[in-house]
């Protein structure tokens, strides 16, 4: 899926990844459980490349869900991972991260740097693949999670929250590439802004000469908290088949003072207000977490907002 | 239980409030009339601690403490409620979740344990029965999508639910029919009480029907100029505000 050559981090990871996980679904079996991994880079001035595969056989399902945490450190840390992703017919595939690697301090020293190749290729017809990330911490964070929609019929999905507070940096997006025909795709990002974070959806819709029929939706909204930070957008949509329909809406945002108002006046604290506000922000999205995936990651955006506010 | 005394307050840099007087004991209802830009909203928004509003003088005592030293949300949790004119929208956030961490707050904030999802609902449906207000709305966003009515409907209720000392009504007639005006006035009522106090702000004597107040004081120019028993009302609806106009 991500050739040696893919780009700088992703052969960096070729030459140096010692540690990781395969997962392969026989035909036609469920998975009945969440499979969860759990990344930590314990070591200081380490850095860590895992390799992730999951292969979901004819008519498969697997939810896979990863977290990643690493302790405070003043230095930087690298983390260039790769994980790939294939479907084959009729089998579905749910990828969700929960991301909470150390950010970095107040005024932006240490922290980790995220630079991640993720892919994955609906190989056969009426295959899903679907993208679902948290990311909260991080300094620098690179990430395109996205999907080849190979095979017909076949569906990709892109659900992503980002928050960037202090001096933390996010780019990230999606890139959904339709070959086949009859294939559909949903992109939804929602990105908050607080402190002086920055942070830019690049997302890539590309409707290749036989994807007859192509749909794709793709919504990017931005929150802003306070006046320092930054929310970009940059799409690229190329469209090469007359016969597909793509839809693009945008919204940018800051957190009103009508509203917060409103809430203290019911009894809650702004942090509270800003915490309850940024969940309904996020919520299309945070349904898309499994359950106990969810919860965590609503408090941990709550945590993550702590003295974001004002 | 509520002192305003000589209260002057400033929005962007326009005096508004310009030396307000009045008393409001536990257990009575006061409304306030006057013409558009008298300061009625203004007065509503001090007392509840909005930002932008500067008090440049005067003192508020509630209930033996001083209210403009209070954070907005400290007022609220110690029992002052403000029913908005124009109650805002908060997309993605459910009215259930919205008003059960707040009545939570208000609850912590007065060393009661805090209400479990199902205690919630339980009290939530019963208030909103009374109310004639349908269960779904527990699920939609708040004021996301809601008529005018049904928003003011809404902050009744959630002033049923959070069960204050002193609620400030701003306006709670505007845009509704006798039907719905019956209804909120009759929710109104029933939170009546020896230990609350009410102030209700309206245009029209109309609401004064249903929601028959102790006193009516009349605000033009920011100051009071005016007060009387429920018949104040009645002339005002007669012979208009005229005769304020060159009173303050």
């Amino acid at each position: 899926m991500v050739p040696v050559a893919d780009n700088f981090y992703a052969t960096l990871n070729s030459a140096v990844f010692s540690d990781g996980s395969f997962v392969y679904i026989p035909k036609g079996v469920r998975c009945p459980m969440e499979l969860s991994t759990y990344f930590r880079i314990n070591a200081a001035e380490t850095g860590q490349f895992e390799r992730t595969l999951i292969v979901a056989d004819a008519g498969s399902y697997v939810s896979y869900l990863e977290g990643c945490t690493a302790p405070m450190r003043s230095e930087h840390q690298l983390h260039a991972a790769v994980v790939e992703l294939v479907a084959l017919e009729d089998a579905e595939i749910r990828y969700a991260t929960v991301q909470n690697w150390y950010p970095g301090d107040a005024e932006g020293r240490g922290g980790i740097y995220n630079f991640v190749t993720k892919r994955g290729i609906c190989r056969g017809a009426r295959s899903r693949i679907s993208w679902t990330q948290v990311e909260t911490g991080s300094a620098i964070t690179w990430k395109y999670p996205s999907v080849i929609l190979q095979g017909d019929d076949s569906v990709g999905e892109f659900y992503s929250v980002a928050l960037t507070t202090n001096y933390q940096q996010a780019d990230t997006g999606t890139k959904m590439i339709h070959i086949g025909r009859n294939t559909r795709s949903t992109v939804i990002s929602k990105g908050i802004s607080a402190g002086h974070g920055q942070q830019t959806y690049r997302g890539l819709v590309r409707i290749q000469g036989g994807a007859d029929n192509a749909r794709n939706y793709t919504q990017c909204d931005s929150l802003l908290i306070g006046d320092k930070c930054g929310g970009h957008t940059v799409p690229y949509i190329e469209v090469k088949n007359h016969r597909a329909r793509v839809e693009h809406e945008a919204t940018t945002s800051k957190i009103d003072d009508d509203q917060l108002f409103y809430c203290r006046q019911r009894g809650l604290s702004d942090e509270e207000a800003v915490s309850l506000i940024v969940n309904g922000f996020c919520k299309e999205v945070m349904q898309k977490l499994p359950m106990e995936f969810a919860v965590e990651a609503q408090k941990l955006l709550g945590i993550s907002l702590e003295g974001a506010v004002g | 239980m509520l002192e305003i005394k000589d209260l002057h307050a400033t929005v962007d840099g326009k005096e508004i409030l310009r030396g307000v007087d009045l008393t409001i004991n536990a257990g009575e209802v006061h409304a306030i009339m006057g013409p558009n830009g008298s300061g009625k909203s203004t007065l509503a928004y001090v007392l509840a601690g909005r930002e932008g509003y500067e008090v440049t003088a005067g003192e508020v005592i509630y209930d033996g403490r001083d209210l403009l030293a209070m954070a907005a949300e400290e007022r609220a949790q110690a029992g002052v409620f403000l029913a908005f004119q124009y109650p805002v929208e908060i997309p993605g956030v459910a009215m259930s979740t919205f008003l059960r961490t707040a009545v939570n707050a208000v609850r912590k904030a007065r060393g009661e344990t805090a209400l479990d999802a199902i205690k919630f609902l339980k009290l939530a449906r019963a208030k909103m029965k009374d109310l004639k207000m349908d269960e779904q709305f527990l699920g939609r966003a708040v004021n996301v999508g809601f008529s005018g009515g049904e928003k003011k409907r809404n902050e009744v209720f959630q002033m049923a639910m959070l069960e204050p000392k002193f609620a400030v009504l701003d306006e709670t007639d505007s845009g509704l029919d006798i039907d719905a005006l019956k209804i909120v006035a009759d929710g109104v009522n029933a939170l009546r009480g020896p230990e609350r106090a009410m102030l209700v702000i309206t245009h029209y004597q109309r609401l004064l029907e249903y929601i028959v107040p102790d006193r009516v004081h009349v605000l033009a120019k920011g100051r009071i100029v005016k007060s009387g028993g429920h018949d104040l009302a009645l002339e005002l609806e007669a012979n208009g505000y005229a005769e304020f106009d060159n009173a303050a």
